[in-house]
């Protein structure tokens, strides 16, 4: 891990007013998860207790502390989704990846998570790989969709 | 002369292909060797037709969608250029039916202009209410602004000028403009359409709301899955800072309002205010108990004004045109009109600009065009997943926050979700029980044990485990939730619970 790599975007953002989410965002952001050692550094430099950078850490769900795949996949769970075959998409990819929410396939391609919407409600049912989101996704759709990401990924 | 045509870059149409859709009108174009202009606009808000291309002719504006890649050749084959005829076409845009019945005074930009082009905003009628403001006392700004009747349109309706006069008459060194951006209900996307088709109007809302109350800065607290809305709100608050709409001297005011935008981090509870001022302090989103007020003691205990996206970028009209023109929009006290937004299982799908007082039978059929699968609507949300399911019996209630109120429903934000009859209640109702655990911040006992208990109890009666017992525990657990949660998180969780159950017992077996 590059501590100095995480001490300068730590320091590069300390001075802001409520400061705590910008950095664990900036952190991600160059990362990909927020590494064990970032706590004590944040905490040092935010003037807070570890045990508070652990508490906001672990209270949102955007934050992980383990790397994640090569893609992160974000199926949409919520109302308007369901309304349009969102359950019948949700055990499609499960099985299609052969993981369940929050894990990672085996060749660390890909890990899934649930999400309560995309804000994409008219075109549902939607979901994300990576930074795209896709709406009106269908079985068909998601299979071409993830054989593409796969050869990139 | 080189030829307009708009491709939205809308996360919407983005998420139906648009950007392919540009590059390959960019690529035919050059082959051609035709000179033609790509604007990248809002979306017009009609999502069926999504991605919707239109091509700047002598007649106006002509549409065609929806447009897939593939597509493009043969469009310009067909003289698209010059609006010809094509399989695609769907003519002048501002014809359509769905546009042309509607009444946008929010979203009047939005899918119109180049969101990011200060020009065309102000073309568009773009500053004329910060203009107006500046000129104004702050006093004479909130009472515009109550004059107009404008209430919250996050969901809570509280009335905007009230909320506005608290913070003016507080005394403070610092005070605040928080605007939240946290668009987590599902069925909801106008805050993002807005944010990202017409930017400048919530930086003008903001800038006014400073002005009025005395604040000299501004957060807009945007949700982690919005990345588009947050980029293009970072590029045009630095634009808008440049032209002198922000900074030391907003509209030569003489007085300063600087903004900036936060990103959240995938909590829904955020969404309530209270909890979103800790998480932009940057402390865990947890609720806080109210009084004190936000309004006196807000972000970092300083008076701020908190207010949703829409309530926001409502305002810049209402000190263009006067309170009265806007007031004279809706009706009761519900005045003026709402972005709604039509969603689930719609042939139409899509943003509907209305004033109050329209029926839900009316958004669902003249405007959604009925189910998408062709089966009957059983239930519609309306409101969010705090909202009530409204049975097809209730599809006559006016769009209007007491009405709807009076039906054991709420308008909210305006969300409409449409399920067809192949919805089970059932396990609606064991959603939105999961759905509040999962989100509920844990600060109070009924929203974070009830909701787990709430599965389980909702689990026995699908069951058929002592049923009649079990329906009766569910009733009174949501009694207490309602009565005893710190927020709306847990107090509202209980309505759609309950609206699916009373409103469609066989679904529970009952």
């Amino acid at each position: 891990m590059d501590l100095a790599a995480l001490q300068t975007i730590i320091n590069a953002h300390r001075a802001l007013p409520g400061a705590m989410l910008p950095t664990l965002h900036a952190i991600q952001d160059e990362m990909g998860y927020i590494p064990e050692q970032a706590v004590s550094l944040i905490a040092s430099a935010l003037n807070v207790s570890r045990a508070e950078v652990h508490g906001v850490i672990s209270f949102y769900h955007h934050f992980r502390t383990a790397p994640p795949g090569r893609r992160v996949v974000e199926v949409c769970r919520a109302e308007s989704c369901q309304a349009k075959g969102g359950r019948a998409l949700e055990a499609h990819v499960k099985a299609q990846l052969g993981v369940d929410w929050h894990q990672t396939t085996n060749d660390g391609a890909f890990t899934l998570e649930p999400v309560y919407c995309l804000g994409n409600c008219a075109c549902s049912p939607s979901l994300r790989i990576g930074d795209d989101v896709h709406g009106r996704v269908s079985s068909e759709t998601f299979d071409a969709l993830i054989s593409e990401a796969r050869v990139e990924a | 002369m080189s030829v307009k045509i708009y491709v939205p870059q809308d996360s919407g149409a983005l998420s139906l292909g648009a950007e392919r859709v540009a590059k390959a009108i960019a690529a035919e174009a050059q082959k051609r060797s035709l000179e033609i202009k790509l604007v990248r606009n809002g979306s017009r808000g009609m999502f069926w037709l999504e991605p919707l291309v239109e091509v700047h002719t002598a007649q106006g504006r002509i549409a065609y969608g929806p447009v897939q890649a593939r597509d493009v050749a043969d469009l310009f084959e067909a003289g698209f250029l010059e609006g010809k005829p094509h399989a695609l076409a769907l003519g002048p845009t501002e014809q359509i039916p769905f546009l042309a019945k509607q009444e946008r005074l929010t979203f009047a930009r939005v899918g119109i202009t180049d969101p990011i082009s200060l020009d065309d905003y102000a073309a568009q009628g773009g500053w004329q209410g910060l203009k107006q403001a500046a000129t104004l006392a702050p006093a004479a700004i909130v009472k515009e602004v109550t004059d107009s009747g404008l209430r919250g349109r996050g969901g809570a309706a509280f009335p905007t000028g009230i909320k506005w006069n608290t913070v003016l008459g507080a005394q403070a060194g610092q005070k605040y403009i928080v605007c939240n951006a946290d668009e987590g209900d599902s069925g909801t996307f106008s805050d993002r359409m807005l944010m990202e088709g017409d930017p400048y109007c919530l930086i003008e809302g903001m800038a006014i709301a400073g002005l009025a109350v005395g604040a000299t800065q501004g957060y807009i607290y945007v949700r982690s899955e919005y990345p588009h809305a947050f980029k293009t709100l970072n590029a045009t608050i630095a634009k808008a800072r440049d032209a002198g709409w922000l900074g030391p001297d907003v509209a030569g005011s003489g007085k300063a309002f600087e903004l900036e935008a936060r990103l959240g981090a995938g909590a829904y509870i955020c969404g309530e205010e209270t909890a979103l001022l800790e998480s932009l302090e940057g402390k865990r989103g947890v609720v806080r108990a109210k009084p004190p007020l936000p309004a006196l003691k807000g972000l970092f205990g300083q008076p701020t004004v908190v207010n949703n996206v829409m309530t926001l970028a409502s305002v810049p009209i209402i000190l263009a045109k006067g309170a009265a023109f806007y007031r004279d929009y809706g009706q009761g006290r519900s005045l003026g009109t709402l972005p709604f937004q039509l969603a689930g299982n719609l042939k139409h799908a899509g943003l509907v600009e209305k004033a109050f007082g329209l029926t839900l039978r009316e958004l669902l059929y003249d405007y959604g065009g009925g189910s998408a699968s062709g089966r009957p609507l059983r239930a519609v949300q309306v409101g969010g997943p705090l909202g009530a399911y409204v049975p097809e019996a209730d599809f006559d209630t006016p769009l209007d926050y007491e009405a709807f109120a009076a039906k054991g429903a709420m308008v909210g934000h305006g969300g409409v979700v449409a399920f067809d009859d192949t919805v089970d209640m059932a396990a609606q109702a064991r959603y939105a029980m999961e759905f509040c655990a999962a989100e509920s911040c844990g600060k109070c006992t009924p929203c974070r044990i009830g909701s787990t208990r709430g599965v389980e109890v909702i689990d026995r009666i699908i069951d058929g485990t002592e049923r009649t017992k079990n329906v009766e525990l569910l009733k009174s657990l949501c009694d207490t939730m309602l009565a005893g949660s710190l927020c709306a998180h847990g107090g509202m969780t209980p309505y759609p619970v309950l609206s699916a159950l009373n409103h469609f017992p066989s679904d529970f077996g009952v």
